[in-house]
């Protein structure tokens, strides 16, 4: 049962780093888009884009953590004590990242919005490093099983800076590739090609960064490492084919494709990490069996999801159907025109 | 268990440095969470009005849909840290507990998701969807945020009133067995503070938005689609008020019965005693109630409908068991009054209504409906003063202390300044982009009307 709802809970994490990764990465492409002008058609885009769908891909975040603190309390106290540092830098960013974007859209003078522009960018970058150095504190087990662990050495090490890298590098390449395919279907050419070349870029650099990162979990970080190179090889396997594979079709502009397997990429690592670290929930101390919650509990947990899904699966994915579409776009009628004068 | 909880305690000033981040986190959440309740409500008013040919009302709509998409997304960022700080804060409640209480945090996510799909899908899809449809697709959203604060609200009950696990077990060994996640979720203050939160949210919401107008009012801005904006959002507020008064005296029945300490702190009554009078206004001072009205076995009566009924006192739990009276009772006296305050604005404007069909003319009734807002805010701060701090210095009430669920690690101090650094930001943030977008918005019409 614990299994169970730990395998529902690491679907939320899938989603939550493919989609929520995305919107995330979209930020760092904003704030890379360059002087307002040239940067303007790329910034629509983004807004275009995320705008529709960033509210409900960011609950999956919110998932997470009621699941892990419902199913698995034992484990969430020692982490959120420990992590309090990266994770109130995360929670910082999430709230700069949210106000900022909605923010800008209202705003109509150039500096206002830049301001509000630059915060939401920037937070983007932020808040993706910190989850990413937090992943890599439980991995390398700097977690104690109770109590609070040291504050920064958590998340100030090897396997946490590689994983804080990792998290941001990946955000941007699924977002670049993400972003080249709605170019596409919108016929902006130039837009599209932009993104593509920099996800071609991105998408190096991450393979580069995470084979290096292999020496790095070796010496930091030996049970993830063992079980990456033993129990969860055909997964990263997978993710790195995957991930070349998305390389050559964005070079060959079969954007679509691309972005399947650049998601796939990112799936099979998500998993290749859990398969590794399994049965540890925080590695070297706290195994599932010892950490989960109330046998009633997880059975009520499951059977809320079940019925819940039920009622929110379907109009989420019509949601994403219609944001995929391109047939979701900010209110024309009543948008103010302040600027203009 | 209890040696290495004291062995590694939180010190005095980290305990207040984390119980203040709480309650600045939420009482920042829960205001912006009331619009998430209220305003879908007032828009798809002004919408379906609008469908029915209300050019204005349908104005409205699309306007106030574009102020609610920025409270909604400071709203979900906002409660996200909450989630946050449960376990960064309160460790030692989450590790204990968390699979107690949390199945409602779990449920209430599926209400997070509705309301997010459908607000995507609403504000994005005016012109989508023919009108119909698309007040359709907007109906989901008050239903949802309705539902959130009900599911939210458990918790927070249930912290007022435990349930779903063996509490003889917990206090003698400090284990939790026997747990039954449902048990806690419709735990038996559900039902009365989940009501009072919602209408809460109802009163604030509709306040708030009328006190806007108000202000346009007494500034002359008085069109058509001005006084319709008020009149959405005063009617469900007053709609509300008389009902929160009637649950509010359940609530304080309810508490009587089973936090009688909270409730003896919310009347400063001292010593158990019969007929205890009902004393209205002044203030604490030394274990005493000084320059209040006082109404003989006004409070027995109330509290049990029996006039020489007795009230437990807080000299029947030691004094580190006791909440902090002065607090408690001034925040109690704040919100019963605004509450009555609230409730005559809203007579007054039915009496004018009643008369000749419109709204009052004087403008002391316009100051007061300018007011109105700030005072539902403080009301429901006050409400919520008093269920938390009126349960210390109880986490779980009679269960569990503060002390005992803070978290161990050092420093919080320098995090709550960090936090309360950037709630100020975000707060005048917030109020500076929800003007700017009235005053834009505004711009645009003068220019609709040259043009
Ligand atoms: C607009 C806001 C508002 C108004 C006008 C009132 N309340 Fe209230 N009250 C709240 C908003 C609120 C709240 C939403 O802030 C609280 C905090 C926790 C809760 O469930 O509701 C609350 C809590 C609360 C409690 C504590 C419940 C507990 O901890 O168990 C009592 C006893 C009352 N209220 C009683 C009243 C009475 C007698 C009112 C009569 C006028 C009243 N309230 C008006
Ligand atoms: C479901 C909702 C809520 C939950 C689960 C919750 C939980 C908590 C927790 C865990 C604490 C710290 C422990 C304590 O001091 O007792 C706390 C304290 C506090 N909360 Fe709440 N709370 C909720 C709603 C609110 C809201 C909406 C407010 C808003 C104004 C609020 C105001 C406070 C205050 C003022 C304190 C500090 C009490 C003190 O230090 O004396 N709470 N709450
Ligand atoms: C009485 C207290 C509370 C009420 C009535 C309430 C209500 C709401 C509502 C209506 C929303 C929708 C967002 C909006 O419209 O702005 C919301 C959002 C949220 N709340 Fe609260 N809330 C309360 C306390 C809490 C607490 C204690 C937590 C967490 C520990 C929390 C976590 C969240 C989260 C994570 C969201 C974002 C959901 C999203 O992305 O859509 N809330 N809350």
């Amino acid at each position: 049962m614990a299994e169970a709802v730990l395998g529902a809970m690491w679907l939320g994490v899938t989603l939550y780093a493919v989609f929520g990764g995305a919107d995330f990465g979209a930020g760092v492409w904003d704030l890379l888009s360059g002087r307002a002008a040239a940067g303007a058609p790329r910034r629509a885009l983004i807004e275009d884009s995320i705008g529709p769908v960033w509210e409900a891909n960011h609950v999956w975040l919110i998932f997470v953590l009621v699941f892990l603190w419902t199913g698995f309390p034992r484990a969430f106290a020692p982490l959120a004590s420990t992590m309090l540092i990266p994770l109130t830098a995360a929670a910082l960013g999430i709230i700069l990242r949210g106000s900022g974007f909605a923010f800008r859209k209202t705003m109509t003078t150039v500096p206002l919005r830049r301001l509000f522009g630059a915060t939401f960018a920037a937070s983007s970058l932020l808040t993706p490093f910190f989850l990413g150095a937090i992943a890599g504190g439980v991995a390398s087990g700097r977690i104690p099983a109770e109590g609070a662990g040291n504050l920064v050495a958590a998340w100030w090490n090897p396997t946490s800076l590689l994983g804080g890298t990792l998290a941001v590098l990946t955000c941007s390449y699924l977002a670049a590739s993400f972003l080249a395919a709605d170019a596409a279907r919108s016929g902006m050419e130039r837009e599209a090609d932009w993104f593509r070349s920099r996800a071609i870029v991105v998408g190096i650099l991450t393979g580069a960064v995470a084979i290096s990162g292999i020496a790095v979990l070796r010496s930091d970080a030996r049970v993830l490492f063992d079980g990456l190179t033993g129990r969860a090889l055909p997964l990263v396997a997978l993710s790195a084919a995957a991930g070349t594979a998305s390389l050559g079709l964005l070079w060959s502009r079969r954007y679509r494709l691309a972005r399947t397997a650049a998601v796939l990429a990112v799936v099979a690592v998500v998993w290749g990490w859990a398969a590794a670290q399994y049965p540890w929930l925080l590695v070297n101390a706290l195994e599932i069996a010892d950490g989960s919650g109330s046998a009633a509990t997880l059975r009520a947990m499951l059977i809320s999801l079940g019925v819940g899904a039920v009622l929110f699966v379907p109009p989420l994915l019509y949601l994403m159907v219609l944001a995929q579409r391109g047939e979701l776009a900010a209110d024309s009628a009543a948008k103010p025109e302040g600027g203009s004068r | 268990m209890v040696g290495v909880l004291l062995a590694n305690a939180a010190s005095a000033g980290d305990l207040l440095a984390a119980r203040q981040q709480m309650a600045l986190s939420l009482g920042w959440h829960i205001v912006v969470a009331c619009f998430g309740v209220a305003f879908p409500i007032f828009i798809l008013l002004a919408e379906w009005r609008g469908t029915r040919g209300d050019r204005d009302a349908a104005e409205l709509a699309r306007r106030w849909s574009k102020a609610f998409a920025v409270l909604f997304a400071v709203g979900a960022v906002s409660g996200t840290i909450l989630s946050f700080e449960l376990g960064m804060l309160w460790p030692g409640m989450v590790a204990a507990f968390g699979d107690v209480w949390g199945l409602a945090f779990a449920i209430e996510g599926v209400a997070f998701f509705l309301e997010a799909i459908f607000l995507g899908i609403y504000l994005y899809g005016w012109d989508r969807f023919p009108p119909k449809a698309h007040l359709l697709v907007g109906l989901p959203i008050p239903i949802a945020g309705a539902a959130s604060a009900w599911i939210v609200v458990t918790a927070n009950a249930w912290m007022n009133h435990p349930t779903g696990f063996d509490a003889a077990t917990y206090s003698a060994t400090g284990r939790v067995i026997d747990v039954d996640p449902w048990a806690a979720m419709f735990n038996p203050a559900t039902p009365v503070q989940a009501t009072h939160m919602i209408l809460a949210a109802l009163m604030v919401g509709g306040f708030v938005v009328a006190s806007v107008y108000a202000w346009g009012w007494l500034r002359g801005r008085r069109a058509r689609r001005d006084r319709l904006g008020f009149t959405i959002a005063f009617l469900v507020a007053l709609a509300a008020t008389p009902a929160q008064i009637v649950v509010g005296d359940w609530a304080a029945r309810f508490a009587a019965e089973h936090q009688p300490i909270k409730f003896a702190s919310l009347e400063a009554v001292y010593r158990t005693e019969a007929h205890v009078p009902l004393r209205i206004g002044g203030w604490v001072s030394g274990e005493q109630v000084r320059w209040a009205v006082a109404i003989p076995g006004g409070l027995s009566w109330l509290a049990t409908r029996d006039a020489d009924a007795v009230i437990t006192g807080l000299d029947s739990v030691p004094a580190d068991e006791r909440p902090p009276t002065a607090i408690v009772r001034s925040a109690f006296q704040a919100m019963v009054g605004i509450g009555f305050l609230l409730l005559f604005a809203g007579v007054w404007f039915l009496l004018a209504w009643w008369r000749r069909r419109s709204p009052p003319r004087s403008t002391w009734f316009w100051r007061l409906a300018w007011a109105a807002g700030p005072l539902a805010v403080i009301a429901l701060q006050a409400g919520w003063a008093v269920t938390e701090v009126g349960r210390q210095p109880w986490i779980v009430y009679g269960l569990m202390r503060v002390d005992e669920a803070v978290t161990t690690a050092p420093g919080i101090r320098v995090g709550f300044w960090v936090v309360t650094a950037v709630y100020a930001v975000l707060t005048v943030a917030t109020v500076f982009v929800l003007s700017g977008l009235g005053r834009s918005l505004r711009s645009a019409d003068l220019g609709a009307a040259d043009g």
